[in-house]
């Protein structure tokens, strides 16, 4: 009897790995190569119909990779399967165009989202899946394993071990994925160094670099100028630092993009450091280095911040704060997107974010009609974990809130802060979610809810504070924000005898019954009101980019 | 450009000697003046609106803030650049306080 395994190869991976880097040697195409050479290379390297990942997040870019690949030839490259954290540059939308890629799994698609719901009425693109980072990471190791993929670092020295400095970013999960299973690793490069200042990825894990004709693209995603936070931004936030933070006790958190946060961040050294909440919340993050964290940081109100990946110009100042942010023995900050986002799932107990839109259940979602922007991070941030199983006071509170004193879990808190308008006066309550449409015009299975109402543990407007952990039923929930949806169509259809009752429980909180007064909701209260104030109270080691300058 | 006029009934306020002026006119913002009304029970508003068709949601606004605070006997003169509503209640807010605060 033959043993089963006798005619068949058990290591075929490993031979087309030898196959491809034949062919690139059989065109002289060495380790280290220049740039005019790369088209040569990727062409020589992948094959049809290959799942390539090119590494792109809302942060760094292997934009130089990017372009590269979408200037191959579609005679010889055709039907890829592109995975990518974020499709942000046009290069990546090329791709499609150019006939070179079929297919697309990712995350986010930000400011291509209008071209990119083209292609797919166009049949010109097959959407796979549009998922949270983790789970995008996850299936790099499940059904998603790339054949090849492209990255970016700082700096490779001559034996090729790379430094990803700061924004290390997605990297360490991408590449681990490729080599263990064996893919091609090419890494573009911003410099060539004799000695590196740490080694993030070992040479062994590497097969080609090249020196981009330009530094990689790094989008100031994160920075938000104080001088344009609003008076009911500021209102919104002493709402959620009194009512959520100080009730909970929040210690470790994440906080979502945008005015909203930045505006608690820079009223915590202030309005939060004077309702005697130091040391009480906010100490421990999964954050990336905002700068409007600064003055929370120098006041001591922080502890610690683990990074998702850097932000542009806060290098030199979390590499001097290295008590508080994660750095290597030479320094510089490490950031790592997969673990944050971990941290960001079992060991926050409050995720506080924005939306586009919400419905009368909480779902929400920044899905709008002639735009696929996916969900970044999230969702994921944004949902309660089944999994967790270590107790927190805030988490416990939560969930015996949801379930009763003999609750046997506790809750994550989800909070979305919104103002019940946003510009032109666009509703941010509604009946019914732009999703919708857009799930029938993508024909997919599901809309894309970017967080489930279910997760949903609190609703923040200039209106008031609603606790849907207390509501006992839909209806109660469904009033509950309508109790907080102001002067949208849905907040005045609300049954304001229900909405009362609510209030006398608790479950719907005005800023009165905060004891806050909206008149006292002033810019004052900002512990920093411009960018230069930032820079200021980081001892000028923050160093804003050229387009947050205006002295 | 809209030009809207509301009559809002109101409680009573302290008659006040000065006119006050919160905001700017600047976009997603307004300016609000109140001053001496006529009528000690009503509460009088002028609009001038860059945003056309939102009458029924300043009609909302104004009732909600006419119900809500001492506002009878005022005239309110109201620029407005795209304000959304919490932008004007927050503001109506500080007006009438700025207001009144001369009066006690």
């Amino acid at each position: 009897m033959n043993p089963p395994s006798s005619s068949r190869n058990w290591d075929s991976l490993r031979q087309g790995h030898a196959r491809r880097l034949a062919r690139a040697a059989s065109l002289d195409l060495p380790r280290q190569l220049p740039a005019e050479q790369i088209v040569s290379l990727l062409e020589a390297v992948i094959e049809p119909g290959d799942r390539v990942c090119l590494e792109g997040n809302n942060q760094k870019q292997a934009d130089f990779l990017a372009e590269s690949l979408a200037s191959c030839n579609p005679a010889v490259l055709h039907d890829l399967h592109m995975l990518m954290s974020v499709l942000a540059l046009p290069s990546h939308v090329d791709l499609f165009e150019r006939g070179l890629a079929r297919k697309l799994d990712f995350s986010f698609s930000g400011p291509q989202g209008n071209r990119l719901a083209r292609l797919v009425q166009d049949r010109q693109i097959e959407i796979g899946a549009i998922h949270t980072y983790l789970e995008l990471f996850g299936r790099y190791f499940m059904d998603l394993t790339p054949n090849v993929c492209l990255i970016a670092a700082q700096a490779a020295d001559a034996a090729g071990n790379l430094y990803t400095g700061p924004n290390t970013e997605d990297t360490p999960a991408i590449v681990e994925a490729t080599a263990f299973k064996g893919g091609i690793v090419i890494a573009q490069v911003n410099e060539l160094r004799e000695s590196l200042p740490r080694v993030d990825v070992p040479a062994g894990w590497v097969d080609f670099v090249v020196v981009a004709p330009h530094p990689n693209y790094i989008e100031p995603l994160f920075t938000r100028d104080p001088a344009q936070i609003t008076e009911v931004q500021v209102l919104m936030a002493m709402m959620a630092i009194k009512g959520i933070y100080a009730e909970y006790g929040v210690k470790r958190l994440n906080h979502g993009i945008g005015f909203d946060t930045a505006a608690i961040e820079l009223l915590l050294p202030t309005y939060a450091a004077d309702l005697g909440l130091k040391g009480k919340i906010c100490t421990h993050w999964a954050l990336n280095p905002h700068p409007t964290l600064i003055p929370a940081i120098e006041a001591g109100f922080i502890e610690s911040v683990h990074c998702f990946g850097s932000e542009v110009g806060m290098d030199a100042y979390t590499a001097a704060r290295s008590d508080v942010f994660f750095t290597g023995a030479d320094g510089s900050m490490r950031s790592n997107r997969a673990f944050s986002q971990t941290a960001g799932l079992y060991a926050c107990d409050m995720f506080i974010g924005s939306t586009l839109q919400m419905d009368l259940a909480g779902n929400s979602s920044t899905a709008t009609l002639g735009r696929i922007a996916g969900f970044g991070g999230a969702p994921n941030m944004g949902s309660d974990p089944h999994g967790r199983r270590h107790v927190s006071p805030a988490w416990l509170k939560a969930g015996r809130e949801a379930s009763g004193s003999g609750a046997i879990r506790g809750r994550k808190l989800v909070v979305q802060m919104v103002e019940t308008f946003r510009e032109h006066m666009a509703p941010v309550f509604v009946d019914r979610l732009d999703a919708w449409a857009l799930q029938e015009s993508m024909g997919a299975e599901l809309p894309p809810i970017m967080i489930y109402g279910d997760d949903v543990s609190h609703i923040v407007t200039e209106e008031g504070i609603a606790n849907l952990l207390l509501c006992r039923s839909p209806e109660e929930r469904e009033q509950a924000i309508r109790g907080v949806a102001g002067f949208t169509k849905v907040g005045m259809a609300r049954d304001k005898r229900v909405v009362e009752n609510l209030r006398d429980r608790g479950i719907i909180r005005r800023p009165a019954d905060l004891g806050i007064d909206p008149r006292l909701a002033t810019r004052d209260l900002l512990a920093a009101r411009s960018i230069k104030d930032l820079v200021r109270c980081s001892g000028g080691l923050y160093a804003p980019p050229g387009r947050f300058r205006n002295w | 450009m809209e030009k809207l006029e509301f009559k809002f009934p109101s409680q009573p306020g302290k008659i006040s000697p000065i006119t006050a002026l919160c905001g700017v006119v600047g976009s997603g913002n307004l300016e609000i003046l109140v001053r001496t009304g006529s009528d000690a029970d009503v509460c009088e508003v002028s609009i001038k609106t860059s945003a056309r068709g939102f009458g029924e949601i300043w009609q909302a606004v104004l009732t909600d803030f006419a119900e809500h605070n001492p506002a009878g006997g005022t005239r309110i003169f109201i620029n407005d650049m795209g304000a959304t509503p919490a932008v004007v209640s927050l503001r109506l807010g500080q007006a009438l306080t700025e207001y009144l605060g001369v009066a006690q």
